[in-house]
């Protein structure tokens, strides 16, 4: 039946034939010295983030969670956003005045290609690199909702930021089965003469709010 | 097609990608691609522009070479048990909802595709770039099954429109310039009003693609990563065409060759960090896209990966080059290579070129089948600096070298003698014996007096002239230290 399968197993049976039989794939030595933590200050992770998102030439704003909303809002009248997609467990509170808001599930890709712009929130974002990551989860939706709108606008907390790449993938871990997508910054190409253009088949612009907490009073 | 006119036409689709042609060797098609000074231009910004990016990015890690290590030393692990990690990441993708597939050759793989594409009646699919899917031809051979292969890379849909080959992995258009691309497509696109602002380019590519991304049933990607305790499959992208193409589509068919697979999860977090440093010289490429089988109400609800072996385990036999196929086709060796950025890709006649296709080329492909390879080197050693996963390409190259020479000595027997291989051995036997060799040095002291001027030989005659053409040859000395040694007692 599978002859093509058993062939290959047995092409790689007799390549390999210099390994020791008794030899496991753990006896090979897999030293990991690199970085796992960033122990700096958070203040300096956080600032590190929104610089690196900015240098993609990302727009990015930081604002307190108090004024979330209106910070939403503002963000979509600069853009002359009209009708806005938004995945459906949006939290509440986020919703601009104003504005036409879509809501998923159910929208059609004419809906998406129509509408001018999406908002969501994101997974984690990494200041080593400047990447939101978005994994499926709460606020996200599924993946059509980020692609076909060519304006997105990200919710970032920053309690969700992280250091470094390998604690973004710790932190992915158990939801490693989900659709996961890394964005940084907006799509781009660079492939005639090497020029940068911003803005292929992704969103063209990409927007980030980077939120503090809301100050407890003492 | 004649070998002339391949030379005289070396981006024809002609020459098959994989095997390459022996008849057409490096050296030949060097020299044309050394007289094409735009092709020389072009090479000499791009490889410098992402080289020195390229550093910048590597420069601000501190743990770069640690990550490095981790790198070669993952891919060490899988290769040494790979038939584990092959099953184990068959039954996770099954479980996953996905189908797996296996392909000895090129031949087999573009069968299984043809047949899934057929199965649903689609006759066209969208591509995202994939080097694998080069090697096998898959466009050809959908093309004779009556489908279309749309490439939804902006560097892969230029060259495919203007039917040429790739010159770098990475930017694989980077030979053709913004008015050529312009009147490409005008013509081919049937737009009426266009300029050559590579942002009015990018604009027309997205509206021309928009349209296939959102009709076509079926896409074919390739896969920079598969996670074998997951089933999990990586892309690596800028444009969002593979976003695209990964999510739009109803049916999804990733090929990947046996080597592409990581044990673990956790593994992503090395990966991840050494290959858009290496490859774009970016922090981060905009989009990573990762997916395990199929996610209800969320992309493709059907998902084929075809595992592909077309000579890999041929590679994986050889203990020394079997290192190669740690490759993540980051095309950093490329970059810093001084053959490449000369001569660009083209004339290593190989969807593998630069250093990396000097030794992959040969290995997948036979030795025999492209044997000038291993010599497109100087053997100076940039691209082991820089390989992300720490392949020692000249220790491979100078390896096939030795392995071009035996299968030439065995190839002896079975018709004219290569008179290179009865000259070493010739000398092999003069070398071997002190008599012998004096004896030698005197005939030589009479012969070469026809030949010298000055102090140096210019120029040899007949065979041994290949010698002379780029450098002088020392005479043998009037008197050798022997002789004067003997004189003083």
């Amino acid at each position: 039946m599978n002859t093509a399968k058993e062939a290959i197993l047995a092409r790689v049976s007799s390549a390999l034939a210099d390994v020791p039989p008794a030899e496991t794939s753990n006896d090979v030595p897999l030293p990991r010295l690199y970085r796992t933590v960033d122990e700096s200050p958070r203040a300096h992770i956080i600032e590190q983030f929104a610089d690196r998102v900015a240098e993609y030439n990302a727009k990015v704003r930081r604002v307190n969670a108090a004024v979330l909303p209106q910070a939403i809002a503002e963000a979509c009248r600069a853009r002359g956003v009209a009708r806005l997609a938004v995945p459906a467990d949006l939290p509440p509170g986020w919703t601009p005045e104003g504005i036409t808001l879509i809501r998923d599930p159910g929208l059609t890709i004419d809906q998406l290609e129509t509408s001018d712009g999406v908002l969501t929130a994101c997974a984690l974002g990494i200041a080593q690199t400047g990447t939101i990551v978005l994994d499926s989860g709460p606020g996200q939706g599924r993946r059509i909702l980020t692609l076909l709108p060519d304006y997105h606008l990200c919710v970032v907390f920053e309690e969700q930021i992280v250091g470094l790449v390998p604690e973004a993938i710790a932190r992915l871990a158990p939801v490693s089965q989900r659709p996961i997508t890394f964005i940084s910054g907006p799509s781009a190409t660079s492939d005639i003469e090497l020029n940068r253009v911003e803005g292929v088949h992704g969103p063209r612009t990409l927007e980030v709010l980077v939120v503090a907490p809301e100050l407890k009073d003492a | 097609m004649n070998q002339a006119e391949q030379l005289a036409n070396p981006m024809s689709r002609d020459i098959e990608p994989i095997p390459t042609s022996p008849a057409v060797r490096f050296e030949d098609s060097a020299k044309v691609a050394l007289a094409n000074t735009q092709l020389r231009r072009n090479m000499a910004k791009v490889t410098q522009t992402i080289r020195v990016k390229r550093q910048l990015v590597v420069d601000e890690m501190p743990d770069w070479e640690a990550l490095r290590e981790s790198g070669r030393a993952t891919k060490e692990r899988v290769l040494r048990h790979l038939n584990q990690y092959l099953l184990q990441f068959e039954a996770s993708v099954t479980n996953a909802g996905g189908h797996v597939h296996w392909a000895r050759d090129a031949a087999e793989a573009n069968q299984i595709i043809t047949a899934i594409v057929a199965s649903h009646g689609a006759k066209e699919v969208v591509k995202v770039k994939s080097l694998t899917t080069d090697e096998i031809g898959l466009n050809e051979a959908l093309a004779h099954a009556g489908v279309a292969a749309i490439e939804t890379d902006l560097a892969e849909l230029i060259i495919q429109l203007a039917g040429e080959r790739s010159s770098h992995i990475l930017v694989p258009a980077i030979h053709k310039n913004r008015s050529e691309i312009r009147d490409l497509f005008k013509k081919k696109l049937g737009v009426a009003e266009l300029t050559d602002d590579p942002k009015a380019l990018a604009a027309a590519a997205r509206t021309h693609l928009r349209k296939k991304f959102l009709s076509v049933p079926v896409a074919v990607s390739g896969v920079n990563f598969g996670v074998a305790d997951s089933g999990a499959v990586c892309i690596v992208e800028s444009e969002g065409n593979g976003r695209m193409c990964l999510t739009l589509p109803k049916v999804l068919i990733s090929v990947m060759g046996l080597e592409k697979l990581i044990p673990t999860w956790q593994d992503f977090e090395v990966f991840l960090q050494l290959l858009p440093r290496s490859s774009t010289a970016e922090r981060m490429n905009p989009y990573n896209s990762l997916w395990t089988g199929v996610t209800p109400g969320d992309g493709p609800q059907e998902f084929h990966v075809v595992l592909l072996d077309n000579g890999r385990t041929k590679v994986l036999a050889d203990k020394i080059g079997r290192h190669a196929l740690n490759c993540i086709r980051c095309s950093a060796c490329l970059n810093v290579c001084p053959i490449y950025e000369r001569t660009g890709g083209h004339a290593y006649n190989s969807v593998y070129p630069g250093p990396i296709g000097a030794i992959l080329t040969p290995m997948l492909a036979g030795v025999e089948n492209a044997p000038s390879l291993p010599y497109a080197s100087s053997l100076c050693g940039a691209c082991y600096d820089v390989c992300p996963v720490k392949i020692n390409i000249p220790e491979i190259l100078v390896h096939l070298r030795g392995e071009v020479v035996r299968h030439k000595q065995d190839a002896e027997g079975r018709g004219w003698p290569d008179p290179e291989a009865v000259a070493m051995k010739f000398l092999a036997g003069v070398f071997a014996n002190s008599r012998r060799f004096e004896r030698a040095q005197k005939i030589g002291r009479m012969g070469q007096r026809f030949f010298m001027k000055g102090d140096v030989i210019e120029s040899l005659p007949g065979p041994f002239g290949g010698w002379t053409t780029m450098r002088d040859v020392f005479p043998v000395a009037p008197q050798t230290f022997r002789e004067w040694w003997r004189t003083r007692s």
